[in-house]
């Protein structure tokens, strides 16, 4: 039988039992038991708030422990899953799907090199060596390959700490590094929320590889 | 001033940063048709204009949106509507580019198709990625429930709208519209069985409308003109105009907004400006990724309409073209397009769980130089396996483009396997074969 009831309508798997979250308290922290610090629970309170169902909050909720703690920490998702009222399993099993959210500690600055289709034809697996080059040993920083950003026309591109830039060489990706050292602003030239559209430009697929 | 050959309409006046304040949207005709439409039209108004146009999806599917709007039962349940602004097909970057520069035309197209599909709650789901573009959307949703277009009782007209901006957080399925459904429930993005469709069972288990940022940002412009001024756009079967992300091998990658039905050939070597100095172009995925890739001899004549990519074996799919010119190595470029499906395969099902895992195994050792002449033949025997037989389209989108790479390029995958560097030693066999599970950043 499906949830609401039709029987004309064929059950629909993805509402069936195991796939939604435990409905029952057991297994819910409470939240005298986890600390939650008041800016993240009121956060969550109000995430929540948005949808019709709370449980809708999971991704957002996720995104904001990560914004507290740095990563998905058991502790923050035990803090996030008391304000829900679901079990921490189930928040984890989510993080656990997604490549934005980290399950493990990782470097304060993110950087994603794209190597799909596009930024591989213009130099994206020598842009990300160059960053892992430039980043190597340094705690801070996470360096990963990625799946196409969605930003094809600045390829090669990168996002750091959530912007992107491109076309790069891979000369930048030291520089990019150093700025974010020295807590400069990264790439101004290769900003992609300054770029022109395309056919505004004389030449708008200019520079890294052109 | 741009490019003459280019047709703005959903870009027009993009290059203005001022039009996304709210201020700088109304000072050229925003909202207007919000105004005219949540006062005077009912919902069969806006359904029937929406139906005449031709609208079809701009988000790979290519349905006729007012069809699809019309799908939703009537009555008090609550009904939903999605847009779908995941855009994670390698190639596609349009809505970036429509929702950074003209965030409010997308919520005028939103709150007008509430009205055809009587939803009262709206979402965009946007890729976590679009940090920035979500930033834009999310000050431009709050502009737009200040002046009272959004909210309760909008306008006075006794009709409710509320909008929320959800951001995912990595993954491509989420895209798909029965997984984004579970995304955004607070779920891992595992698509759902069809039927029921999302029209008839969504978000909630209620009636939901999901459609793509462009189809939802043609909207305004059609209730505001009518739908045979859409009509006068692109061609009988693909009316309208589309904004067409173009990367790759080309002098001039970007966004171009043409009427459907131009020559391909205008597009990438007209706009674009054809390929780099001294190169020549080898072949293209005319919509995308998932579309099955076109020789340059095959595509670059045909008009770029759904009809005609769908006539030549292809697909217009989002509206993205990828450029492989002649220093591109097919066999290569087939191994980064699986290795990507195989990244974003959710698991559920096991022809593309294990249909991508294999192919990608086989490709490198391809080139690798660990594959039998035998090879060629399985990979292209497992394409035809995982199409169709698949709880979603990803497998098959796989499958579609990187069968017909071997199809049409099946020289250059014969080249390669026998131009493959010396018998490996057992230990690299076995790595090839095994392969780490992400083999992303590795050179091959
Ligand atoms: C694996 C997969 C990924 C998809 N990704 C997107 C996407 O990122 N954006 C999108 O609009 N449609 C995407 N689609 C298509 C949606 O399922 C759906 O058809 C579309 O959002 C409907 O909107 P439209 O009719 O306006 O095109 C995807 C489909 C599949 C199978
Ligand atoms: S086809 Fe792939 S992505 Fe789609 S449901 Fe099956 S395993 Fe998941
Ligand atoms: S391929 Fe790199 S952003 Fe699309």
């Amino acid at each position: 039988m499906s949830e609401n009831g039709n029987p004309n309508l064929p059950v629909d798997r993805a509402l069936t039992e195991g796939r939604v979250p435990d409905r029952t308290s057991a297994g819910v922290p409470e939240l005298h038991e986890v600390d939650c610090p008041a800016e993240l629970r009121e956060r969550i309170e109000q995430l929540m708030s948005r949808y019709p169902d709370r449980r809708s909050a999971s991704i957002p909720a996720l995104w904001a422990v990560q914004e507290r703690y740095g990563w998905c920490t058991p502790e923050g998702i035990r803090q996030a899953a008391a304000v829900m009222r679901v079990t921490p399993g189930y928040l984890e099993s989510v993080a656990s799907f997604y490549d934005l959210l980290h399950t493990e500690a990782v470097g304060s600055h993110r950087i994603e090199v794209c190597t799909n289709i596009s930024c591989w034809m213009r130099g994206g697996d020598e842009l990300l060596d160059a960053f892992r080059a430039a980043a190597e040993g340094d705690e801070d920083f996470y360096v990963t390959g990625f799946e196409c950003l969605g930003a094809c026309d600045i390829a090669p591109m990168a996002s750091i700490d959530q912007r992107y830039y491109g076309p790069l060489e891979a000369a930048e990706a030291g520089i990019a590094i150093a700025q974010l050292k020295a807590d400069a602003e990264v790439l101004p030239a290769k900003d992609q929320a300054r770029r022109p559209l395309a056919g505004d430009t004389p030449n708008p697929g200019g520079g890294a590889g052109a | 001033m741009p490019d003459p050959r280019e047709t703005r309409v959903l870009l027009e006046h993009a290059e203005d940063p001022a039009l996304r304040t709210i201020a700088g949207y109304k000072g050229y005709g925003g909202y207007a048709t919000l105004e005219r439409s949540y006062r005077e039209m009912e919902q069969d108004e806006v359904l029937k204009e929406l139906e005449d146009s031709g609208l079809r999806g701009r988000g790979g599917a290519g349905f006729s949106m007012g069809k699809k709007a019309s799908f939703l039962p009537r009555g008090e349940m609550a009904k939903y509507l999605c847009c779908n602004a995941d855009e994670s097909e390698p190639g596609a970057f349009k809505d970036r580019e429509l929702m950074q520069r003209n965030p409010h035309q997308l919520i005028e197209g939103i709150a007008i198709a509430a009205l055809a599909a009587d939803a009262g709650h709206a979402f965009i789901f946007i890729r976590g990625e679009y940090d920035a573009q979500a930033d834009i959307l999310d000050a431009a949703v709050a502009e737009a429930y200040e002046a009272g277009y959004l909210g309760t009782n909008i306008l006075s007209t006794h009709r409710d709208l509320e909008l929320v901006v959800h951001r995912g957080a990595g993954a491509y399925i989420c895209g798909e519209e029965t997984a984004l459904l579970d995304a955004l429930e607070g779920k891992r993005g595992n698509p759902r069985l069809k039927p029921p469709f999302p029209a008839v069972q969504g978000l909630y288990g209620g009636p939901t409308l999901i459609n793509n940022v462009e189809t939802l940002s043609n909207v305004p412009r059609i209730v505001a003109n009518g739908a045979e001024w859409f009509r006068g756009f692109g061609t009988e079967q693909s009316p309208g105009t589309k904004v067409v992300s173009i990367s790759g091998g080309v002098r001039r990658p970007g966004n171009y907004e043409v009427e459907l039905g131009i020559p391909t050939r205008e597009l990438i070597y007209g706009l674009a400006g054809g390929p780099r100095e001294g190169r020549e172009i080898k072949a293209f995925f005319p919509g995308g990724s998932s579309s099955p890739v076109l020789t340059a001899a095959e595509g670059l004549d045909l008009p770029y309409s759904f009809e005609a990519m769908a006539e030549a074996g292809s697909m217009l799919g989002s509206g993205s073209i990828i450029v492989a010119d002649d220093r591109v190595s097919i066999p290569h470029l087939a191994l980064r397009t699986a290795r990507f499906y195989h990244h974003e395969s959710c698991g559920k099902c096991t022809p593309c769980r294990e249909g991508t895992n294999w192919t990608v195994k086989m490709l490198e050792r391809m080139v690798h130089g660990e594959a039998t002449p035998m090879d060629l033949d399985i990979v292209s025997s497992v394409q035809e396996n995982i199409i169709g037989h698949c709880l979603c389209v990803l497998g098959d989108s796989m499958a579609m483009p990187v069968g017909a790479m071997v199809r049409k390029f099946r020289d250059e995958f014969e080249q390669v396997m026998a131009a493959a560097g010396p018998p490996l030693d057992d230990e690299t066999r076995l790595a090839a074969v095994q392969g780490p599970a992400e083999t992303l950043g590795a050179s091959i």
